[in-house]
């Protein structure tokens, strides 16, 4: 099911998926355009606490390590099963996945427990500009994430079902752009929001 | 396998180890940093920038496999065109709202 032979493809399906990577190459720049644009809006918006709690006050620097440190493992165990792919085992390609799966989710439970938090203490997007522009630049990301954490599911669903097919393949391989890009809008948040705001 | 993708599929485990290595030292430095919080505070600022420049540059090399010789000319171009409007909306913003918060002080 999962042989190498299963992947070879003729030349015209080989320019499609070509086609296809700088479709979503070109999605992927709009999108760190976009994120220029909210990290542009937080930087303006930063000083602006309204009486309320002070960068200092609301960011906490273990819980931004942790959550740094579980996206860059995620993104080399992506990595792992990238060559997986490439070796044509599908077994390894699944169990690499799944090791990323729970490292984004542990991602997200961490952030939504930072949210969570902070709306809880009064401290919500409601309540100064730069509360506004941080919900809205750090939930931007992690709304990407968790759609990265579907996508992640669904491919599994794939490869297991249809095993390690040239579309699949192909699917996987954006999966993997998507996802590394993730983790450098994630560089860019801790070095312009978190490690700023504490220091 | 000959799956031709537009982006290289990388065989080998090496790029992404070297890739995590560098991210973890390029990360560990800045945090530390704010952790001791024993630089004055513009100093830690540019380590901090530096710092993430240099990242974003090892994760588009060894996690992206962005390079000049492998990747196709017009993913380069739609990169460098993304620099650009990032440069420009970034900068041009900040350069306009904090000109804006000065005049407003007087």
């Amino acid at each position: 099911m999962s042989s190498i032979a299963d992947m070879t493809i003729n030349p015209r399906d080989a320019e499609r998926y070509e086609e296809k990577d700088f479709g979503f190459w070109l999605y992927l720049m709009s999108d760190a355009v976009i994120f220029a644009c909210l990290f542009a809006t937080y930087l303006v918006m930063v000083g602006n606490t309204a009486g309320g709690p002070t960068p200092k006050d609301v960011f906490s620097l273990d819980r931004a390590a942790a959550e740094t440190a579980l996206l860059l493992l995620s993104s080399t165990t992506f990595g792992v099963a990238a060559v997986a792919l490439s070796a044509g085992e599908r077994s390894k390609v699944l169990l690499w996945l799944a090791i990323t799966f729970l490292l984004g989710a542990s991602f997200i439970f961490l952030e939504f427990g930072e949210f969570r938090g902070l709306i809880a203490e009064g401290a919500g997007p409601e309540r100064s500009g730069f509360l506004s522009a941080f919900f809205t630049l750090v939930g931007t990301h992690g709304l990407h994430v968790s759609v990265g954490l579907v996508w992640i599911l669904v491919m599994i669903g794939q490869v297991f079902f249809k095993g390690l097919t040239a579309p699949v393949a192909s699917r996987l391989m954006r999966l993997g752009l998507f996802w590394h890009f993730l983790d450098i809008i994630w560089v860019v948040i801790f070095s312009v929001v978190y490690l700023p705001g504490l220091v | 396998m000959e799956i031709k993708s537009g982006l290289q599929i990388e065989r080998t485990i090496k790029p992404y180890l070297i890739g995590l290595a560098l991210a973890v030292i390029l990360t560990a430095i800045p945090f530390g940093l704010v952790a001791a919080g024993s630089l004055p505070r513009q100093t830690t600022l540019i380590i901090i920038a530096g710092f993430a420049v240099v990242q974003i540059l090892v994760h588009l090399t060894f996690f992206l496999h962005i390079d000049f010789r492998t990747t196709p000319r017009e993913n380069l171009v739609a990169l460098a065109f993304a620099v650009v409007l990032i440069f420009i909306m970034v900068g041009g913003s900040l350069w306009i709202m904090f000109d804006l918060y000065r005049r407003m002080m007087v």
